[in-house]
């Protein structure tokens, strides 16, 4: 495919993100942080948060599934979660963390069983469009193109 | 001791600080780590506040501490207490998803010299910067 085309395919693809709320300025910040000596930052930081994500929702819902809940423990694995979220720029899942947090506050079990779909929705929205976004970019390097810069 | 140089980035910090990275998520710390590696600071890293005050233990110095608050083995309120009692002055500054003004209070109660909700961003590093290297 043309080196133009999968650029587009790349600006439109990280816009509609944004737009969307999907992602936000954080997100930037990672990618300035990526260089010549750290070529695949984004790839890594990203990496590790899909990997402690995952592990964070299963240990969510498990804990959710019993009667009893420790809400404690709950909101200490949103915070987690809240934390690494903000830190790639994943807007939409910090903001239902927050929500989730007032539940476990509340001990609102069915609240926090509510904001985990929530959560498990927004976090597999994250995840395909990310990946996505890595698989544009290794198509633009392999036809010899640059990744375009967004502002 | 560094010096700021007329420019507005840490890149142009002359001389190189040293910054203690403490948080148990390795994200975050390969975060801050690349934060700081581009604002030309040597950056180590602890898993918790035990290892964080093991590192002062050891006679190392640090020029700024980044410091989380919820950890295992050891919080941030507890190394900061911790790290203020064996005198150290080197800035510590708190950087945790937790916003709540009683948790903020604790925290800096225990000896902070600041404190930031995550992520810490790059203008926030850099106005944290100019003020170690100004001390």
């Amino acid at each position: 495919m043309e080196v133009a085309h999968l650029q587009r395919r790349f600006i439109d693809l990280t816009t509609t993100l944004f737009q969307q709320g999907i992602l936000d300025n954080q997100f930037i910040q990672l990618q300035q942080l990526q260089d010549e000596s750290n070529p695949n930052f984004v790839h890594e930081v990203v990496s590790l948060f899909f990997q402690d994500s995952e592990k964070l929702l299963n240990e969510l819902s498990r804990i959710l599934d019993h009667q009893i809940v420790d809400f404690k423990i709950v909101d200490a694995h949103v915070h987690q979660f809240k934390g690494s979220s903000a830190s790639i720029g994943a807007q939409r899942i910090k903001d239902v963390c927050i929500a989730f947090r007032s539940c476990c506050e509340e001990n609102n079990r069915d609240g926090c069983i509510r904001c985990l779909q929530q959560v498990k929705q927004e976090y597999c929205l994250v995840k395909s469009n990310l990946e996505d976004l890595f698989r544009l970019e290794k198509q633009i390097l392999a036809a010899g193109g640059s990744i375009p810069t967004m502002q | 001791m560094a010096t700021s140089s007329s420019s507005t980035g840490v890149d142009k910090l002359k001389n190189k600080l040293r910054a203690l990275v403490v948080d148990d998520n390795r994200m975050i710390r390969l975060y801050m780590v690349s934060l700081l590696k581009k604002a030309n600071v040597e950056a180590e890293v602890a898993e918790d506040g035990k290892a964080a005050v093991n590192c002062f233990l050891q006679g190392k110095t640090y020029d700024i501490i980044l410091m989380d608050k919820d950890m295992p083995q050891m919080d941030g309120v507890q190394a900061t207490r911790i790290l203020r009692e064996m005198g150290v002055k080197t800035k510590i500054v708190g950087v945790t998803s937790h916003s709540t003004e009683e948790e903020k209070r604790e925290f800096l109660e225990a000896g902070l010299d600041d404190f930031f909700v995550k992520p810490l961003t790059s203008p926030q590093l850099i106005e944290l910067l100019k003020d170690v290297g100004n001390k």
